[in-house]
């Protein structure tokens, strides 16, 4: 399995997710968590270029974070929802891991 | 410690002075380089302006760290690499880095990253 | 799997210290080992025995060493990052000690997996 990526900024604050999408190779897994996780939002600036990167990566996000937020209801269809043993998960299943700070 | 030499990447993605994480990750990769390990460095992003020619800390009283940068050969430390698209996104071009490096594409540095064991990004 | 952890932010500040607990918690349920923690930046904050969080709150720094305690997990605070700081012998919690940036690169090179919590 190739890389495990994790993006932990909101979109709207950084560049975090798109320095991340831009470098992260095609076919590897991005788990959105913390504040990243407004990135996996309906309705929102970047919910198209969310759907488009979902043709590429396999997008996943922390659902605590979500749930914390207040923002659970609104995730985009088909990302993938995981909680803290899904992200020791693919930690465990991916080659190498690289946390976007 | 025995067994395979891993690979290394220490990914720069701040500006210096503004927050610590310049320097302090600068300190992690001296002391790397005495683990034989093999090691790169990759500035992207912010992460560019820590090789900015022509630091001057005096006026923020702030130590100016970009001379180590210089002494990493010293340190058998010569793979750095820069973004192209970071550079030009900040209207920089490699005559304004203080230190020899390869400057990289998007595509070429993602293949350099995928071929990482460790990943430390600051 | 063997995990080695780098946290890089203080506790309550910034929800790095957070996450990485729960992640070694869910990684200890699962049969991993965590090996090391070690504590970076402001993340040697996570290791100092004044820490004294509001009664409602978590004790973030209470829960490492319970943790460390029933896992037999090595504690590691960076020593320079701790000095320019003032996290020094004196104010450290048990459980924790204090070493040099080598007790990182060596986890990198033991763990099966480094998995870095920060800003």
């Amino acid at each position: 399995m190739p890389m495990l990526h994790t993006v932990n900024k909101s979109p709207f604050e950084r560049n975090t997710l798109d320095s991340c999408l831009r470098l992260a190779k095609k076919g590897s897994t991005i788990l959105l968590i913390e504040d990243g996780v407004y990135a996996a939002l309906e309705g929102t600036r970047v919910s198209d270029r969310i759907r488009q990167a979902m043709q590429e990566f396999r997008i996943c996000v922390l659902e605590p974070d979500l749930e914390a937020r207040g923002v659970a209801d609104r995730v985009i269809e088909g990302i993938e929802r995981v909680d803290y043993g899904g992200f020791v998960d693919l930690v465990a299943e991916h080659d190498a891991f690289q946390a976007w700070l | 410690m025995g067994g395979k030499v891993k690979r290394f990447m220490y990914v720069n993605r701040k500006a210096p002075y503004g927050t610590i994480y310049a320097l302090e990750a600068l300190e992690v990769v001296l002391i790397a380089a005495a683990f034989d390990q093999d090691v790169s460095l990759v500035f992207v992003d912010d992460g560019v302006y820590q090789l900015k020619k022509g630091q001057n800390t005096k006026g923020i009283d702030v130590k100016n760290f970009s001379p180590t940068y210089r002494a990493l050969e010293g340190y058998d430390i010569e793979k750095l690499y820069v973004e192209r698209e970071s550079l030009e996104a900040r209207g920089l071009t490699e005559e304004d880095l203080l230190v020899p490096v390869e400057v990289l594409s998007s595509e070429e540095l993602r293949e350099l990253m995928e071929q990482q064991d460790v990943v430390l990004s600051f | 799997m063997k995990f080695g952890i780098l946290v890089n932010e203080g506790p309550y500040q910034h929800q790095a210290a957070d996450t990485a607990y729960q992640f070694c918690k869910a990684a200890l349920a699962k049969g991993h080992r965590i090996h090391r923690v070690f504590f970076y930046h402001d993340g040697v904050h996570n290791a100092s025995k004044l820490t004294e969080p509001p009664q409602d709150d978590r004790h973030i720094v209470n829960r490492w060493i319970k943790l460390a305690e029933e896992h037999d997990i090595d504690l590691v605070v960076c020593v320079a990052a701790g000095l320019r700081r003032g996290l020094v012998e004196e104010n450290l919690a048990p459980r924790f000690r204090i070493s040099g940036l080598g007790q990182l690169i060596e986890s990198g090179i033991q763990a099966d997996r480094l998995v870095v919590f920060g800003d």
